[in-house]
């Protein structure tokens, strides 16, 4: 056992185990931890915005310009545009920060939109064109068979424009086992997801602070 | 009370206790329950990573922060260490703010393992504000979308970023997401757009959305959380964090199953009366 004296692990242990506390039950050091987390991520992401985001794109260019003498004052649109998302604080002119936020919402969703028509949309269809007999290779073609069915069935789940009944209500209730698999699945991997943020939590205090556990 | 009565009634601490102990356990003994054996999507991610030729260029994009440490460090780390092994130069960028420490660390760590020099086989050209926008501009102009690298440095006097001026020079796109804006907006913005090959190393909780990527051939491999990282590690023979993790999650599983299944039984005997109603 080798337990570390370096300030800043101590710092993170006691922080680590103060949230942790909280599977016991609520209590003064759990809201100590959560208030420290909350005040001190917020603080960091402002500074590390500034300083990666604010000054490299906006006031450098604008104040010592491009290295080669030039300043580029057509940043003065968007620095304007920012500062007038914070008009917003202020009600009597918090109209101005429409302008911003329809520059804002005109731009994202054309990009979201065009990303997902060619990305999701367009690959998808395409990638469920699938041959229904692959010769020699019985598993791929259950696998598109599943594949196919799956997709079909829960599609017609989504249909609403018709009662679910008959043929349309057995396919709807097949799409929703496919659905259940799917939920099944997320579930799963929810599950893997926590319980590795644990064990990389127990690894930081078994080996980097007490030091018992060597990796 | 029936066993199944006092279940129902059962303080859940005494379960969180459990879970505790089935992770801190395993990690102290070393108790082993079977070896990690690598499927076909980890085997995906190391195949395309292996047919990426000596000298070319590959962008890494570290979109994860802290917060999710445990789960992309270790594939971080594998992967930039798989390409380092290979002499493949590396364009490191990060779209999560907290992200580029991360980066730093990873390429430095790996990098004197290997012998490589910063700005000669790998840079790290940091946070860039934007999501899509960055990932979209970076198709007509990687230098204009990152003037500087992290330290400062203009992307002109930087050996390794010499030719390199949108993706066609990019010979493999590996992305180690935590979630937005990550592999999603990868594949959407790029995969689609310059058909730029790649891989994903995700968090599990999110793994499930990128298997239809995987099943189209938009994605080439993909990792999904640590078991994903532990795979991998077999894969390139450098078994670390997440192979040394595994042994605590499966065990955490099997009793979190268990649980379910009890719960389930528990839950029986309240069902059964309502449902005659």
């Amino acid at each position: 056992m080798h337990v570390t004296t370096d300030f800043g692990i101590w710092i993170s242990a006691l922080l680590t185990l103060g949230i942790f506390s909280f599977l016991y039950k609520d209590n003064p050091a759990y809201k100590l931890c959560e208030h420290l987390f909350v005040g001190v991520s917020a603080g960091y992401y402002v500074v590390l915005n500034y300083f990666s985001v604010v000054r490299p794109n906006l006031l450098d260019p604008l104040v010592q310009g491009d290295g080669h003498g030039g300043r580029d004052f057509f940043l003065l649109v968007p620095l304007v545009l920012g500062i007038l998302l914070f008009s917003r604080f202020f009600p009597k002119g918090d109209w101005l920060s429409r302008w911003s936020i329809a520059l804002i919402l005109g731009v994202y969703p054309a990009l979201r939109i065009t990303g997902f028509g060619q990305g999701d949309f367009v690959e998808q269809i395409h990638g469920t064109m699938l041959p229904l007999w692959v010769a020699g290779n019985p598993g791929a073609t259950i696998g598109n068979w599943i594949l196919v069915v799956g997709l079909l069935t829960t599609l017609i789940f989504f249909f609403f424009s018709k009662e679910h009944k008959g043929a349309l209500g057995g396919a709807a209730r097949v799409g929703v086992y496919f659905l259940m698999v799917s939920f099944g699945a997320s579930y799963g991997y929810t599950v893997m997801a926590r319980i590795s943020l644990l064990i990389g939590r127990v690894m930081f205090l078994l080996h980097d602070w007490l030091g018992v556990l060597h990796l | 009370m029936s066993i199944f009565a006092s279940l129902a009634k059962l303080d859940r601490r005494w379960i969180f206790l459990a879970i505790g102990l089935l992770v801190v356990v395993p990690l102290l003994t070393g108790f082993h329950i079977a070896p990690v054996r690598p499927g076909s999507r980890a085997q995906g991610f190391y195949d395309a990573i292996e047919k990426v030729p000596a000298g070319a260029t590959v962008l890494l994009a570290g979109d994860y922060d802290p917060g999710t440490i445990a789960e992309n460090y270790p594939m971080h780390l594998a992967a930039v260490r798989h390409l380092m092994s290979r002499n493949v130069k590396i364009v490191a960028v990060e779209l999560y703010p907290g992200g580029p420490p991360l980066a730093d660390r990873v390429l430095h760590l790996v990098g004197e393992e290997f012998h490589k020099r910063e700005g000669y086989d790998y840079v790290n050209l940091g946070f860039k504000s934007g999501n899509e926008a960055v990932m979209s501009q970076m198709g007509s102009s990687i230098p204009i979308t990152f003037p500087a690298d992290r330290s400062g440095k203009p992307v002109g006097r930087i050996p390794v970023m010499k030719g390199i001026e949108n993706f066609s020079q990019i010979a493999l796109l590996v992305s180690i997401s935590a979630g937005y804006p990550g592999t999603k907006e990868w594949v959407q913005q790029v995969v689609s757009r310059y058909h730029v090959p790649m891989v994903a190393g995700v968090t599990a909780v999110s793994a499930p959305e990128y298997y239809p990527y995987l099943q189209a051939g938009q994605l080439q491999g993909l990792l999904g959380g640590m078991a994903g990282a532990a795979e991998y590690e077999v894969l390139v023979k450098a078994p670390g964090l997440a192979t040394r993790g595994m042994d605590a999650q499966s065990l955490a599983h099997i009793f979190i199953a268990l649980m379910i299944l009890l719960g389930n039984l528990a839950a029986l005997p309240q069902r059964a009366p309502a449902g005659r109603k």
